[in-house]
């Protein structure tokens, strides 16, 4: 009989406020194997996190509650002193966090914070800790190792710190890793690389992870087994390839309907909803008929609704000698695209690519260098404070953030009558009846329009804000990573939204993500942006179909599986290091040629050395 | 989602878990509470003229007759404190409130326009560069002694630090989503600034708002101790305890009542203070 590393059972958290006692993770079991990796998947509010907190004892112990047995290697930690729990965290038991910078000191050099944990727990001189430090930052492909000793946590990339956190989780060889989300705030392509690393230092050491993640993409490339929970209950256990495969559970099932799927959507051209089912669908009220049957189709003959040219945005940064101009952020770099009617142009790329200063540049919250954005014929370059007032009518935006995005002193029902208020276009008695129609468009009730925005969850919030936006009749909707901060089911829901409205109102979107499964699912076209430029445009069908710049290839490749048999066949990307876009105040930017692909393909020519390998 | 319990509390219970939770504004309030009433309704009540002066009764300890005794003049003390009192609170409330609403309209341009923000934020670092009670001594060397220009002079002292705050608010307020939501709809600047940005700024400047009632109350006994502030021939806090100085070592009452009175109402100010910054927001007493 193999003995199991970690075996949790009839584990209760309750939290103990000034409100009364709630109860937040009810009597749940399970065990680790040596060797094996769970996931703890769930939506936010599903108690996943809570439970290793649980397990390492991190809750305050004024302010919860927990109950039952967690045994490590035989040992119940519940009953275990202080001091004696200290020795286990961080000896038997290495955690990494979803946010590698808050986790390092960071005024010390990292070499310095990993070797001082193994002076002290493991008993080495400076010297062999030393040493045995750039031996773990080996282990976990630091490049340059050696050399980097000395630097501080901001000298490194989230990736690169990442990898120093799961050095420091390994330095003294724990038999369980506890990683809590610990890829949600990289990019894709740093992610594909930290899973891959854990993969194979799993191999190597034998060691057993219990992986926290709301991705069930992520569940499937690493977890063995995995462990569905739902507002504090255990609703599904099993093998990984079992759960993706015959799901028992109705919540599992909805769960993994609503996974984004990359490469569901090959053979078609237009957008598709998700399929969900059990959900209490909320649904639509018809639109009206004469919008819907004149309503063009997306071809060629659809007027342009927005056009870009040339657009240039930088940043200056003050850092030199009493201010001076030290260098600028190319945020965005040369770009054109145009957009049609009833149209989703999708941006995607990583962070720091200048996706989000396009979306706000053309709405004009940046100021551009240069560049023409034209709005329904209207120059904004050109326009005066007054005329620009005029012409955001025209366009509006959706932010990522749903609980910072609303003000939260204002009801949502004047947040929405507001923008209506301030351009006459009807009066405070009318506009009533007009957000109560849109709150229904948006699938709320119109009785909600009196509460403040704390009353509301996150997947609300954003179809208020949606509301919002909607409310001046655009014809332009830029949505800045709006489905990014949602839970799965929720994202999915809000997507299905945006593609009614669409439908029914003609709208344009400009979809900014770097999702690239939901990418596939929502747009016409896609826009790949790489250090501030569009490295490749087209038809979504021929992006993802025949990816041609090395980039999009390997950001393609990088998009977790929700497969798990798929699991493993893919070749690791290699490490790169996203390059910095800061450049001296001197920098010309070069002059780019592009080719077309096939037809509305275009894709620009690389430098081969640069991208070799 | 999360499951309560608890059925409601008691109205008895709730009661008691508020002034648990929020001892220390409960403690200051019913403080400053009596203070206030003892100067508003006292006058009226004991009617004695603080200003009468009666050589027969000078120098009396206190007693069932004299309540705090009398000064060298023979003016009754507890009529004198209790007037103080009416300056001193008038003097708190006006200059915290006027200077909250000149550093709030100054701090809201500043903090969101970053060209009138270079100009004014140099200018506010000479102000504070000279303690508050330096600069107020300076200003009321320049006009004459009177209640409302020592008002003036403390305003004018506290503005540049309600306006440094004000501006930092607005600063990060300027960069929400919602602020942005807002001028992507097309609102006119007064409106982001005066609909959105300032309501979501008053709880940390009501905070600071009652710190500058307590500090206002004490620079203006400082400036009428050492004769800069409000007309001797008024009797405030400050005035009676420079008068009582002289006879200290003899009468240690003449300078004991006001100094107490003074201690006891700008603790409770600031006791007020504390208690509703935790209130307000949990995070501001690390973030001031």
């Amino acid at each position: 009989m193999v003995e199991t590393v970690l075996s949790v059972r009839n584990l209760e958290v309750a939290f103990l406020s000034g409100h009364g006692r709630s109860q937040v993770v009810n009597g749940i079991s399970f065990d680790v194997n040596p060797g094996e990796t769970l996931a703890i998947v769930g939506e936010s509010g599903s108690g996943k996190s809570v439970t290793s907190l649980a397990i390492t004892r991190l809750l305050d112990a004024r302010s919860s509650e927990v109950k039952g047995q967690i045994l490590l290697n035989g040992r119940d930690l519940t009953v275990l002193p202080e001091r004696e729990m200290r020795k286990v965290r961080g000896g038997e038991i290495g955690m990494i966090f979803q946010e590698p910078m808050t986790s390092l000191n960071p005024v010390l050099p990292v070499g310095k914070q990993l070797s001082e944990t193994l002076v002290l727990h493991r008993k080495m001189s400076v010297s062999e800790a030393r040493a045995e430090t750039v031996r773990l930052f080996d282990r976990v492909s630091i490049p340059a190792a050696a050399t980097r000793l000395d630097d501080f946590p901001h000298q490194f990339s989230g990736g690169m710190r990442q990898r120093v956190m799961i050095a420091m989780a390994l330095a003294c060889r724990p038999k369980l890793l506890i990683a809590d989300e610990p890829t949600t705030a990289l990019d894709v392509t740093i992610q594909a690389e930290i899973l891959q690393l854990l993969r194979q230092l799993q191999a190597e050491e034998q060691m057993s992870i219990l992986f926290i993640t709301h991705d069930m993409g992520v569940v499937a490339e690493i977890a063995h087994r995995t462990l569905v929970m739902f507002r504090g209950n255990l609703v599904e256990h099993g093998d990984t390839v079992d759960i993706f495969h015959e799901p028992k559970n109705n919540y599992t099932r909805t769960l993994l309907a609503a996974v984004p799927r990359l490469g569901s959507m090959t053979g078609t051209s237009e957008p598709a909803h998700f399929v969900l089912p059990f959900q209490d669908q909320q649904p639509l009220p018809p639109q009206k008929a004469e919008t819907s049957s004149t309503r063009k189709p997306t071809t060629e003959k659809a007027p342009t609704v927005l056009e870009v040219r040339d657009l240039v945005t930088r940043f200056d940064i003050n850092n030199g000698f009493m201010g001076r101009l030290g260098g600028r952020v190319h945020a965005v770099e040369n770009i054109s695209f145009n957009l049609k009617a009833g149209e989703t142009l999708s941006v995607v790329g990583e962070s720091g690519c200048g996706k989000s200063t396009t979306g706000r540049s053309i709405m004009r919250l940046e100021h551009p260098l240069s560049g023409e954005i034209v709005v329904d014929g209207q120059d904004l370059m050109k326009c005066s404070a007054a005329e620009l007032r005029k012409a955001r009518t025209k366009m509006q935006m959706i932010f990522q953030d749903p609980y910072a995005s609303l003000n939260p002193r204002i009801r949502i029902g004047d947040a929405i009558a507001e923008p209506m208020l301030l351009h006459g276009m009807t009066n405070r008695r009318e506009s009533k009846d007009r957000v109560a129609q849109l709150l229904r468009e948006v699938g709320l009730l119109p009785d909600m329009m009196r509460r403040f925005p704390h009353e509301f969850s996150g997947g609300q919030r954003q179809r208020i804000s949606i509301a919002r936006a909607l409310a001046v009749r655009p014809k332009l909707i830029i949505a800045d990573e709006a489905v990014s901060a949602l839970d799965v089911s929720v994202k999915a829901q809000v997507v299905n939204l945006m593609l009614d409205l669409q439908k029914g109102m003609n709208l344009s979107y400009l979809f900014i993500s770097h999702d690239m499964a939901v990418v596939e699912r929502i747009s016409h076209r896609v826009a790949v942006m790489y250090l501030g430029e569009i490295v490749e445009i087209g038809p979504r069908a021929s992006i993802f179909g025949n990816p041609m710049h090395p980039y999009t290839k390997r950001l393609l490749s990088a998009v977790p599986v929700p497969e798990p048999r798929e699991r493993g066949k893919r070749p690791a990307p290699p490490i790169r290091e996203l390059p910095s876009p800061i450049r001296p105040p001197n920098y010309i930017a070069p002059k780019r040629e592009y080719r077309e692909v096939s037809a509305g393909h275009i894709c620009q020519e690389w430098d081969r050395s640069e991208w070799a390998q | 989602m999360t499951v309560i319990l608890e059925t409601t509390p008691s109205r008895y219970a709730l009661w008691h878990r508020f002034v648990h939770q929020n001892l220390s504004v409960v403690v200051g309030g019913v403080l400053l509470l009596s203070v206030i009433l003892i100067a508003l309704v006292g006058p009226i009540i004991y009617s004695v003229d603080p200003n009468a002066i009666s050589p027969l009764r000078r120098l009396k300890p206190p007693s069932t007759l004299y309540w705090f005794g009398t000064d060298a003049l023979g003016r009754d003390l507890f009529a004198r404190v209790i007037a103080g009192g009416r300056i001193s609170l008038l003097v708190g409330v006006s200059v915290s409130v006027l200077s909250l609403a000149c550093g709030i309209l100054l701090g809201l341009v500043s903090g969101f326009f970053r060209s009138v923000d270079a100009i004014m934020s140099r200018v506010l670092e000479a102000f504070m560069a000279i303690p508050a009670v330096l600069l107020a001594i300076a200003l009321m060397a320049l006009t004459t002694a009177s209640v409302g220009n020592v008002i003036i002079a403390l305003t004018i002292s506290e503005i540049p630090r309600v306006t440094r705050l004000m501006r930092s608010v607005v600063f990060t307020l300027r960069g929400q989503p919602f602020v942005e939501a807002a001028i992507a709809s097309g609102a006119p600047i007064h409106h982001v600034l005066f609909r959105h940005i300032l309501p979501n700024t008053l709880a940390p400047l009501i905070v600071q708002g009652t710190f500058i009632c307590g500090s206002a109350i004490i620079v203006e006994s400082i400036l009428s101790f050492i004769g800069a502030g409000t007309p001797s021939s008024i009797p405030t806090w400050g005035n009676i305890i420079a008068d009582g100085r002289t006879f200290f070592q003899i009468y240690p009452h003449m300078i004991f009542f006001p100094a107490v009175f003074l201690s006891i109402t700008v603790l409770s100010i600031n006791l007020i203070g504390d208690g509703l910054r935790d209130y307000l927001d949990p995070r501001m007493s690390r973030n001031m």
